[in-house]
């Protein structure tokens, strides 16, 4: 089987390999910028100033500056500097962040009032679950009841519709007056970037449902109750299931803007701590660390999914 | 080409006729009274039904047949409940009817079981709604299932069976609320022509031996005068009842009757009064400006 046939899945084999492939390239692109000296390196780094009065070791200056000064000085019959090509602070080397990945969690914090990375980690996950069950335990019932019902329909979604064009973040300033400065606030705004277009997600699932299925639980005896509790929730149950994998990858896009309100706290907080500090391997670091979360939050629903569903073949 | 000479369609063997005048005799299980309906078209509503009057009898197995878009489905889905008619009445035992329920099953041409749920809870389901407890329910559920020779897939999903056992199970999900009425659409449509047959023997065995009534829809001539006591024959814009056949061709039936006389003389008439002569126009033939020129090593396939 070729590796390009249009929707024939790929064997086992080939999948794993162009998984791998999926995170390599980028790891590998990252690498060669990185190791290179040829790839783009724009800056020198300095080594021995020689006579320039105003380098030092390890200082960092532009390309053309470091050539500028290197002539001056041979021309003028004095000690050249020398340097090697160099990155900007902002792009440090796969090692460098590597490193950085497991000291962040192994040092301890500068300040006693400071936090562990992974007590930061705690709490930008308790941030992201409060929002989200809580956007979902009234998201997805007012979704499928818009999506059965056309007058549930009729009721929230004009206004949602509305709503959902407000960005989240605009709330900010009112939920900490509202919510005081602690979790409270960034749950809201979680809350607030989930919910509205959870219900009308929710609701597009429910009105995809195959109308026979309902006509044949109508034919079959069924009232609106059962309709709703034996025919439309069952129905949807799996692609109500994957809309919430879908919309917790959202929820989880708001939470830096989520944790910079009020006092900033998290994983955010590590991570503007971090970039003041200049220490922008722990930048790379965490953000890393969010992304893995997310993943592996992601395949394990995705593998309970396939438990769930048994009558689901794919 | 050698003309085969029919009997009359419309004669009928003493026995024959003596057994639609017992049948003529028994309660009528659902009664349509000048139903009509109308859609909402894109220009102007539509009238899909005008004027339809039947009447089915108890255990009687009618078939509805016409050329495609004549409203079959439409008859059907309103009878159900599921479409309201515009004007007119559906009795079921002399009850105006105008909701969907139990006494009324329905098959559909597309295959409804829940996914979700096994043959036998699918079974289940209307058995549970009509309140039985879920024992009784599953036990009954049991018995239907072997009843359609389904035992050893009670806990399979409607995705692991075959297109007939679909149907079978649908079948059984309908009866096992035990309705006054069996509503088919074209339920073996789908189906391939082998199946279809076991099918069509399958459902005959049923209806012997349980007391249903059956309407059921197909355009297959062959279906509807294998399967009917009567043939309701529709004809399109809008969709009006053209004749009503009393199929001469005796009970109990069996597959052998397919090239009996009077099997063929009706078919023959349902298929004049479909297709009429000359009804072929114009436009119907292909156009073959562009097939006279096709390269090919062997000119003529005679
Ligand atoms: N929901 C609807 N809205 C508007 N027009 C409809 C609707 N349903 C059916 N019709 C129209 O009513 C007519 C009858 O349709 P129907 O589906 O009952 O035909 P049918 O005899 O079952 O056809 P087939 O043999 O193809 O199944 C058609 O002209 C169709 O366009
Ligand atoms: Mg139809």
């Amino acid at each position: 089987m070729p590796f390009l046939a249009v929707r024939k899945p790929l064997s086992k084999e080939k999948r794993s390999l162009v998984a791998i492939l999926s995170f390599a390239i980028p790891l590998m692109i990252w690498s060669a910028v990185s190791y290179l000296p040829f790839v783009w390196h724009p800056l020198i780094k300095v080594t021995d100033a020689g006579s320039v009065d105003y380098f030092k070791a390890n200082m960092l200056v532009p390309r053309e500056t470091f050539e500028f000064e290197a002539e001056k000085s041979v021309s003028a019959g004095l000690d050249p500097p020398s340097g090697l090509p160099a990155n900007p602070l902002y792009l440090p080397a796969p090692h460098e962040v590597g490193k950085a990945l497991y000291t962040a969690f192994a040092t301890e914090p500068r300040r006693q009032s400071e936090k562990w990375l992974h007590e930061s980690l705690w709490s930008s996950i308790q941030v992201i679950f409060w929002g989200f069950i809580l956007s979902s335990m009234l998201g997805i019932p007012i979704g499928i009841l818009a999506g059965t019902f056309d007058f549930f329909s009729k009721l929230f979604e004009p206004f949602i519709e509305f709503f959902r064009y407000l960005p989240a973040p605009a709330f900010g300033a009112l939920a900490v007056a509202i919510l005081g400065i602690y979790q409270a606030p960034k749950i809201a705004i979680i809350f607030i970037g989930t919910f509205f277009q959870q219900v009308l997600v929710v609701a597009n699932t429910t009105r995809k449902l195959d109308p026979a299925l309902l006509e044949a639980g109508q034919t079959l005896g069924a009232n609106n109750r059962s309709l709703l509790l034996k025919v439309v929730i069952p129905g949807i149950l799996p692609d109500l299931y994957r809309d919430t994998r879908i919309l917790l990858g959202w929820a989880w896009t708001y939470l830096i803007v989520a944790e910079l309100i009020g006092t900033s706290s998290g994983i955010t907080w590590f991570i503007t701590q971090q970039a003041r500090y200049k220490n922008f391997d722990n930048v790379y670091a965490a953000i890393i660390i969010i992304g893995v979360l997310g993943l592996f939050i992601d395949f394990l629903l995705a593998y309970f999914g396939r438990r769930f569903f048994p009558w689901k073949t794919t | 080409m050698i003309r085969l000479k029919l009997p009359d369609y419309k004669y009928q063997t003493e026995k024959v006729k003596e057994r639609f005048s017992r049948l003529k005799r028994r309660s009528i299980t659902m009664e349509v009274r000048n139903l009509t309906k109308k859609f909402q078209g894109i220009d102007g509503p539509v009238t899909a039904l005008k004027n339809i009057n039947l009447k089915v009898h108890k255990r009687e197995f009618v078939c509805v047949i016409g050329p495609s878009g004549c409203g079959k489905s439409t008859l059907i889905r309103t009878l159900a409940g599921l479409e309201e008619a515009t004007s007119g009445e559906i009795l079921l035992d002399d009850k105006v009817v105008t909701k969907p329920g139990p006494e009324r099953g329905m098959v559909y041409q597309e295959y409804t079981l829940f996914p979700w749920l096994t043959v036998k809870k699918n079974i289940m389901f209307g058995l549970l709604e009509s309140g039985a407890t879920r024992s009784n329910a599953e036990s009954e559920a049991r018995q239907w299932t072997s009843l359609v020779g389904l035992e050893k897939f009670e806990n399979h999903y409607p995705s692991q069976l075959s297109g007939g056992m679909k149907q079978r199970v649908a079948i059984a999900r309908a009866l096992a609320n035990q309705p006054k009425i069996l509503l088919m659409d074209e339920p073996f449509g789908a189906l391939d022509a082998q199946t279809r047959a076991k099918m069509q023997v399958y459902l005959m065995e049923i209806w012997k031996n349980i007391d249903i009534t059956i309407l059921f829809i197909t355009h297959d001539l062959n279906e509807a005068v294998y399967l009917a006591d009567r043939v309701v024959v529709l004809k399109a814009n809008p969709g009006e009842i053209q004749e009503i056949i009393e199929v001469p061709v005796p009970q109990p039936r069996n597959p052998s009757q397919f090239i009996t006389p009077e099997f063929l003389a009706t078919k023959h008439h349902i298929e004049t009064l479909i297709h009429p002569k000359g009804e072929l126009k114009e436009v119907d033939n292909l156009n073959l400006v562009r097939m006279v020129n096709v390269k090919s090593d062997i000119g003529d396939v005679f």
